[in-house]
Formats: C-alpha cells, structure tokens, sequence
C-alpha cells in the first residue's frame, strides 16, 4: 500500500502548490489591479482617511487636508474653491476625483513610487502614511487677474482664461467660468454631498466643465493667425504682400459671399496681409486660404497641436479640431476659424505661445514640483520641447510685429499696456444664429521679450449681441492678465 | 502489506523510533506565542492597548495545550510530536482572528457575535475529546470493529439536514440542523466516521477489487460488479450536492472515497473511474442545478453586475489589500466581508497577516497532511493505514476545497477552514481527527513488544521473568 500513499503524498503536495501560486497571483501579482477597482470600498475608505497631501499654488495652499473628529480623520478644504475649482478638481468619497486631485493622486495619497521610502517609514513607525504635496506653476496674481477678469462680466458668465509663459509652457493661469465649490463635494456629510451633486449636473451652464481645456470652440478671428502662418511660411507671402481687399469674397462653387464684420471694405483692395490682420479682414484671408489649400491649413494647424492632446499634469484635454475633406467654400471658412474649426482656450494660447517663442512651441505643464511629507522635493518638472519649429524664427518675427500693429492701430486697441509692446489678435465667432458669437482675444508681451501668452473667450456674458466683439469683452481681461505678470 | 505484517518484525526491530516529547513541548511553546501573540496583537491593532484578559485567556489556552501534551506523553508517547504544536498554532490565531472580527463588528455597531467566547469553549470540548480518544482508545484497531456501526452512523449524519424539522437552510446549502439553540453542521463528524467506514469496509474487501478486472488501454479496469461500492458513493455524493446543494461536501466525500480505494488496491484505474464519473456529476449538476450555477458564474464572472459574488470579491479585495505583509491585526477592514469569521477567514488572515500569513498557514495545513501520510507509510496494519491516508487526504482536500473557493482557484463552497474558522462541529470533529492520527502513530512509532519464539514456551518463560 506504500505506493500509492507515496503517490497521493505528491498529488496532495499539487494540491498546496496550486493554493500556493493562487495566493501569491492574487495578492501580490494582481493585487494592483484588484486594488485600483473603483467598487473597492477598502483602498477608497484608507485614502479618504489619509493625510492627503496639499496643492500649492506660489506658496499657499489651495487645497489641503484639515484633521476631523468624525471616522474619516481628514476632511480636504479648499480655501479658495472657485478661483482655483478647475485646477484643483475635487475630492469625493461619492463620486471619486477629478483635475490635479485625480491627475496628481498617486502623490497626493502617497502611493506614489517616489514617496516609497516615507512608507515604509511610516510603516516602522507605526503612523499612517501621508500624501506627498503639489506645487502648481499657476502666478496667483494672474489667476486672481483672469477669475476676477471673468467674473466682472457677470455672476453667469461663461468663458475660460488660460495664460502660458511662452519660453516654458508653464501655466501661468487657467480660470472657466461658471465655476464650482469643491467644498460641497468633498463633504463628510454624504447626503449634502449628493445634492449638491445633483444640482451641479442639472445646472445648464455646466460649472463642472473646465472650459479651458476639455471643450472646443469655433476660434473665429483668432484662427487668423494660424492662416497668416501658413501663408508667411508657404514663401508666397510676406507681411507686404498685396491681398485681396474689398467687401466681398465670391466662394466658388456658390451663390454665396464671404463678407466682412460690419460690411466694412478692409479700407481697401488690395491691401497688405499686414492691413489685412489688422483690420481681421475676412475677405482677404478667405481668398488666402482658397490659395493656400486645405492641406497647407490643416499642416500648420497641426504644427500648433491642432488634432493632439499635450496638456502635462491634467487629465481631459480635448482636441482641438480642424475638418478633414472641406470642399473650396468651406476651405475659405475654416481660414477665417468658422465652418468646423474649433479650438480649446489652451490651444489658442499655445498659438500665441509658439508664435512669442520664436516658433517652438513648448508643451504646457501644470505640476511644477512635487514634495515629499517634509518638503523636501522629489521630483521637479522640466519643460519640454514639444514642436521645435512650428514656424521658422522669420516667420514668427514677422507675425509678432504684425500682431503688434493689431494692438497699436487695428482691432486690439483695447490691449494696449502703456509703455509695453503687446501683440494680440481678437476674434469674434459665430456658430448658430441662435446664440450670441464668441469674443476671443489671444496675446503677448512684451512683444520683444515675451513674458506670457494669454487666451481669453467669452462664450456668453449675457449682454446685447451687438455689444459682443473680442476687442471689448475679452482684451481687457487680457491686459489685466498679462499686467499680473510683467508687474505694471 | 498484510503479508510483510505476517511474516514476523525481524527487519523492523532494528530502529527504534525516539519519542521526541521534549521538541513537542518547545514546538507547543511556540505555538502558545503565535497563539497568544496574536491576541494581543488584536488588542493592540483595534483598540490601542493589551487586552485585559490576556492573562486569564492565555493563561486557558496554555492550559488546554499543555493538558494534551501530558496526556499525550501518558497515552501516546511515541505519537508525532509535530502535530499537537501546528494544531495548537491554528487553533490559536483562529481564535485571535475570530477576536478580532468580533471587536469590528462591536467597533460598528454591527449585531453579530461575539464568537470568540464561543470559540474558546468549542475548543475546550475539542480538547476534552482529544484526550477522550487518547484516553479511552488504546489502540486503534479495535475501530474496526465499529466499521459498519460508523458508516451507518455516518450516513444518517449526513442526512439528518434534509430532515424536515431539524434541518436548515443557510446560504442556500441545506447542511445545518438545529436543535434548541445550538447549530450543527453534521458533515464535520460524518467525515471522520465515513474514514472509520471505508478503512474497515476497504481492508475486507480490497482483494476482490484489487484483483478482478481486465486491462483495458493499459490501465487496469474494475469488474463491472466491484463497481457497487463506488456507485453507491457516487449516488450519495450526488445525493449530497443535489439535495443539499453542497458541491464542497459531495466533492470532499467522494474524492476521499476513490483516494481511499485507490490506496487499498494499488489500482490506479479506480481514480479514472471516479473521476470521470465525479466530472459527469458536477457536469449535470452544473447543468440542473441552479445553486451550483450561480456559485459556478459567480467564479469565473465575479465582477460582473450580474453576478452574485459581493463575499468573493470583497474577499478579494481583502487580500489584495493585504499585500505581502499585510496590514497588521486590526488594522485592516476584514468586516466588509461577509463571513470572515468562519467561511472566509482566509481572505481575513490574508488581509492582515498579508500573503506571508497566508503561505504560513497553508504550509502548516501541508505539514497536518505530510505527518499523516508519513504516518500512514510507517504504519504495519492495513486498517491504521487507510485510515491515516483517508484523514491526511480529507485535510488535504478540504483546505484546498475552501482556501481554493475563497482566492477563486475553483468555485465557491460553504466548507469550513479546519482550525481557524468558526464553528463547534468542525473544530471538535477536526480535534478528534488529530486524536486519532497520534493514536495510529503512537502504534506505529512504537517499538514492538519481545515475541518469544515458540508458542508453546511463552507461558514458562514470562513466568520465570
């Protein structure tokens, strides 16, 4: 009988080693996965309850964990929740994270790789582990600049403000408006919590919406720029080039004709691309795009980050958008930013941006450091290169001083900072008859030694649809920005 | 065998077994300071300080140990002297565990326990019955007088749930009954009765179904008459799942039965058999039964919505949270899983006592298994045998039918996990398996009496002694 007793011996010895390798799979091979399953409430119950690190924004924190007497230990405050509401994002136990809380969690909960040796710390010493802090690259000033920029126009307005630093692709300032107070969602109290939820989503205006980056928009005016890019880099243009001028565009294929804001004739025909942007003439740069081509449109757009998502350090970014087969009328459209173009508020600053740098367009970023517990730092962000040569040195020096000429003496009057040289271009475009057009203003300055790039839209400030142009709602919030930092 | 038992202990006497009961008492040691270790390690955990009957608690389960140690080395001094010390290991950080879901549960406020008390008196009359069988059985083979009394009385154990009045229904598995107040589940004893049954049962008639047979395929097959017993087990074990929907159970019965028969006959064509027939079964039972289904689906789809299998996946998810070390006693939060207490105390060891508890434990429960085996091999009668193999592979089985359900190696079943979880009928019944393993040992181990030769002398020559 001794053999099959040997025989079983191994067959139970199976047994273990399957129970064995099942176990090891399971709590230390799967175990990440298991553990980054939203419907686990213990990972969820254990971050609610850490000492979650804080956002810092030039010194102060924006968002912070305050010790509690209720089950949860920590309570997440926001102290200025809806200046800094897109940015930060929320914390709830209901409905989970968004923005740099749910971009920068790792860190934030401690989980982080980087914060490994804290753990394990942490664990000799018997205390809970804690987050890890996030220094965003946001200037207050010029995020106090654009919220309250925004906010003058109206409790309800809608709109997005995104500012860059031209040389980094730092963000200097990202505000969307309406906006919301993380507050409520990160609340103890679950019952509130949820209401509170509910009447942000029933809300028409969408405050949860970061207008700076998760929607696109027709960039009108604005889109101009581009164009005059693809023009001035195709060779066939320079800045005193003769355009067609005039009242009106005859569109090919058509009955219809491309006209300009107001029915003004552009003071001329033909005029100069540098009058032509000047004056935002529509006429001349439909005609240019109908030369240009849809292809050559669409190359340049893509050398901006038309079509890509590049935002560093948080999550949503949508593409920007340019058509793909537009017939020749369309073609003209899209050249003047109408038809199916559309962009975000970050991708128009990007334009700026690339165009302030002397063509390289570096990629934005919103994480600039990252501490450990005790502040020492673990990890610091360094800009990136991300299009080296969206247009050439030449071409960028040429639209930089025809943007100028905007601001002296054209459309961008409104932008003018006494005794700096800024660059800028307006925009105001129309989607549906329906609803009010887009104010959009995009600049920098100085125009010689660009400090910071801006992008402003205006998408509804609930004022009389004559009274809407980029020129008079969205310049001033973008001299105000741009003030904020050079320091006038 | 039987034949190497006739022909005399010549080749044997040689060795002598030492009887090792100093290492038992230092093994029993340790195990006394995982056992109370871990108590207070609760205390520690959830509520910040030792707990204040540590002395009175530690002070009992000592007690309890060392009083099986003293009868061990009365009764059964060439007994395995590993096997007291891992069961009193188990037996310890259950109640640890139990302990401390208990404080959980108190902790929120939810109206379950305390089990720990229980536990502790359960293991109180488990050790009275250890020593009973040390004490009151001398030597093992007087069991097989009792073959067809424990197998009668093991039948009727396993069909008392189904019986209208005492019967009940928890978690859609019908094997509990109930009188007064006290629960029991039945099977736990039927198991060690069914071992007693088959050994004597096997150790008559294994001859007959050793030997009849023809080779079919170059595995030797049985004569379709030997097939009686083994339908007959396959009935019962359908029987089992069918009726009380316990896929744990009918797996655990029938498995130990074709191992068993496998061992007494050398045939390894028994195992082909069984096998494919056990497949057949849970194959139909899979197909008609809707409880087996919905544990079937809830194994191999546990995150789907549809699914039933909230217990396996926070489970899970309680092991996963463990890691490799685990959170610590009472630091992790094993009370969201249902039952982890009893049926998923692993997922509440593997929470916090992390993948390293997790393979301790299991490597014990391996080390119950090799010490009977190993008991078994030495054993000389056929019946000491078969019943060591029958209760090393019923361990066996059972910690691989429970833990696999429980990390979702293989479908979910209701068995409890030997020694650790909760519940008196278990913990009594698995004392009582350890009582008579050391028994078999101590047989086995021992040294055999001085035989005189010729019958007819024997009487002057003792006398003159």
């Amino acid at each position: 009988m001794n053999k099959p007793i040997r025989t079983m011996a191994i067959f139970c010895m199976l047994l273990f080693i399957a129970l064995l390798a099942n176990s090891t799979y399971l709590q230390y091979v799967d175990a990440d996965h298991l553990n980054s399953r939203s419907d686990n409430k213990r990972v969820r119950d254990a971050e609610f309850s850490r000492e979650r690190g804080a956002i810092v924004v030039g010194g102060t924190s924006v968002a912070k964990s305050r010790k509690t007497k209720d089950q949860y230990t920590y309570q997440r405050v926001y102290t200025q929740p809806y200046e800094y509401a897109p940015l930060t994002g929320y914390f709830s136990y209901i409905y989970g994270r968004s923005g740099i809380e749910a971009s920068q969690n790792d860190i934030l909960s401690g989980s982080d790789p980087r914060l490994f040796v804290n753990r394990v710390v942490d664990m000799l010493g018997d205390s809970q582990p804690k987050g890890g802090s996030v220094t965003l690259t946001i200037d207050p000033k010029a995020q106090k600049a654009a919220f309250d920029g925004l906010a003058a126009l109206g409790p309800n307005v809608q709109g997005a403000v995104v500012a860059l630093q031209p040389s980094t692709g730092k963000v200097l300032a990202m505000v969307s408006s309406p906006t919301y107070d993380p507050n409520r969602l990160a609340s103890h109290d679950f019952g509130a919590v949820q209401k509170a939820w509910k009447k942000l989503n029933a809300n028409p205006d969408r405050p949860l919406l970061n207008r700076a980056i998760q929607e696109v928009y027709p960039p009108g005016s604005t889109f101009k720029l581009v164009t005059a890019a693809a023009a001035l880099s195709s060779g066939q243009y320079t800045p005193t080039t003769k355009v067609k001028g005039g009242t009106s565009l005859d569109l090919p294929l058509t009955t219809t004709n491309l006209v300009n804001e107001n029915g003004s004739n552009c003071g001329g025909d033909p005029i100069t691309l540098t009058q032509a942007l000047e004056v935002s003439c529509n006429v001349s740069f439909g005609s240019i795009g109908l030369k240009l081509g849809d292809d050559a449109l669409r190359a340049q757009a893509r050398k901006f980050g038309w079509g890509q998502t590049y935002l560093a350090g948080l999550n949503g970014q949508a593409a920007s958008q340019f058509p793909a087969h537009p017939d020749a009328p369309q073609t003209a459209l899209s050249a003047i930013g109408q038809f199916d173009v559309a962009a975000t508020p970050l991708q128009m600053a990007v334009v700026a941006a690339g165009i302030a740098d002397g063509g390289t367009v570096m990629r934005p970023y919103l994480v600039d450091e990252i501490r450990a517990p005790d502040f020492s730092v673990l990890d610091k962000t360094r800009p990136e290169v991300y299009r080296s040569n969206a247009v050439s040195a030449s071409v960028a020096r040429d639209l930089t001083q025809m943007m100028v000429e905007v601001v002296d003496r054209g459309t961008g009057t409104t932008a003018q900072i006494p005794g700096i040289k800024v660059a800028g271009k307006t925009g105001t475009a129309q989607s549906s008859p329906s609803r009010p057009p887009y104010a959009w203003f995009v600049s920098f300055a100085p125009a010689d030694n660009p400090k910071v790039a801006v992008a402003v839209l205006v998408e509804d400030a609930g004022v009389a649809r004559d009274a809407i142009s980029g020129s008079g709602l969205a310049a001033p919030i973008a001299k105000k920005v741009m003030e904020a930092v050079i320091g006038k | 065998m039987s034949a190497t038992y006739a022909s005399g202990p010549a080749p044997e006497r040689s060795f002598v077994h030492r009887r090792r009961r100093g290492a038992e008492l230092f093994l029993l040691l340790l195990a006394l300071v995982v056992g109370i270790g871990a108590y207070a390690a609760v205390g520690l955990g959830v509520q910040g300080r030792v707990p204040a009957d540590i002395v009175e608690y530690g002070g009992w389960l000592a007690g309890l140990c060392l009083a099986c140690h003293v009868v061990v080395r009365l009764t059964a001094p060439y007994a395995d002297p590993v096997l007291l010390p891992i069961v009193s290991a188990l037996n310890g950080l259950g109640l640890a565990v139990i302990h401390r879901i208990d404080l959980g549960y108190a902790k929120s406020h939810v109206n379950i326990g305390p089990f720990a008390q229980n536990q502790l008196i359960w293991m109180t009359l488990g050790v009275l019955i250890f020593i009973g069988v040390l004490v009151g059985l001398r030597d093992h083979r007087r069991l097989q007088a009792f073959t067809y009394t424990s197998g009668l009385a093991g039948i009727v154990l396993l069909l008392l749930p189904l019986l209208p009045v005492v019967g009940t229904d928890i978690n859609g598995a019908r094997i509990w009954i109930h009188v007064g107040s006290l629960s029991f589940q039945p099977g736990e004893v039927a198991k060690v009765m069914l071992v007693l049954f088959f050994a004597g049962y096997l150790v008559l008639h294994r001859d007959a179904l050793a030997l009849a047979g023809r080779r079919f395929a170059g595995v030797d097959l049985p004569r379709g008459r030997d097939l009686g017993p083994i339908l007959l087990m396959w009935l019962v074990s359908l029987a089992i799942l069918v009726f009380q929907g316990d896929l744990g159970s009918s797996l655990l019965f029938f498995g130990l039965f074709l191992v068993m028969l496998y061992v007494a006959t050398e045939r390894p064509g028994w195992l082909v058999v069984g096998a494919a027939m056990f497949l057949a079964g849970a194959y139909c039972a899979y197909l008609f039964v809707g409880h087996v289904q919905v544990r079937v689906d809830a194994w191999l789809h546990p995150f789907a919505a549809s699914s039933n299998a909230y217990q396996l996946v926070q489970g899970l998810y309680g092991m996963a949270w463990g890691g490799l070390v685990g959170r610590g006693l009472g630091q992790g939060d094993p009370t969201i899983t249902p039952l982890g207490f009893s049926d998923f105390i692993m997922a509440s060891v593997g929470e916090e006592l992390g993948l390293t508890g997790v393979m301790a434990v299991l490597l014990l429960y391996g080390m119950i298994t090799e010490r009977a085996l190993r008991t078994a091999l030495v054993c000389r009668d056929a019946f000491g045998k078969l019943v060591a193999v029958g209760l090393g592979v019923v361990f066996a089985l059972q910690v691989f039918v429970v833990v696999g359900g429980v990390t979702r190696l293989i479908p979910l079943t209701g068995l409890t996990t030997p020694f650790l979880s909760y519940g008196g009928s278990s913990l009594v019944a698995n004392w009582a398996i350890i009582a008579l393993l050391l028994r078999i040992s101590d047989q086995a181990r021992r040294p055999l009496p001085e035989l005189a030769a010729p019958e007819d002398d024997a009487t002057t020559v003792v006398q003159l002694r």
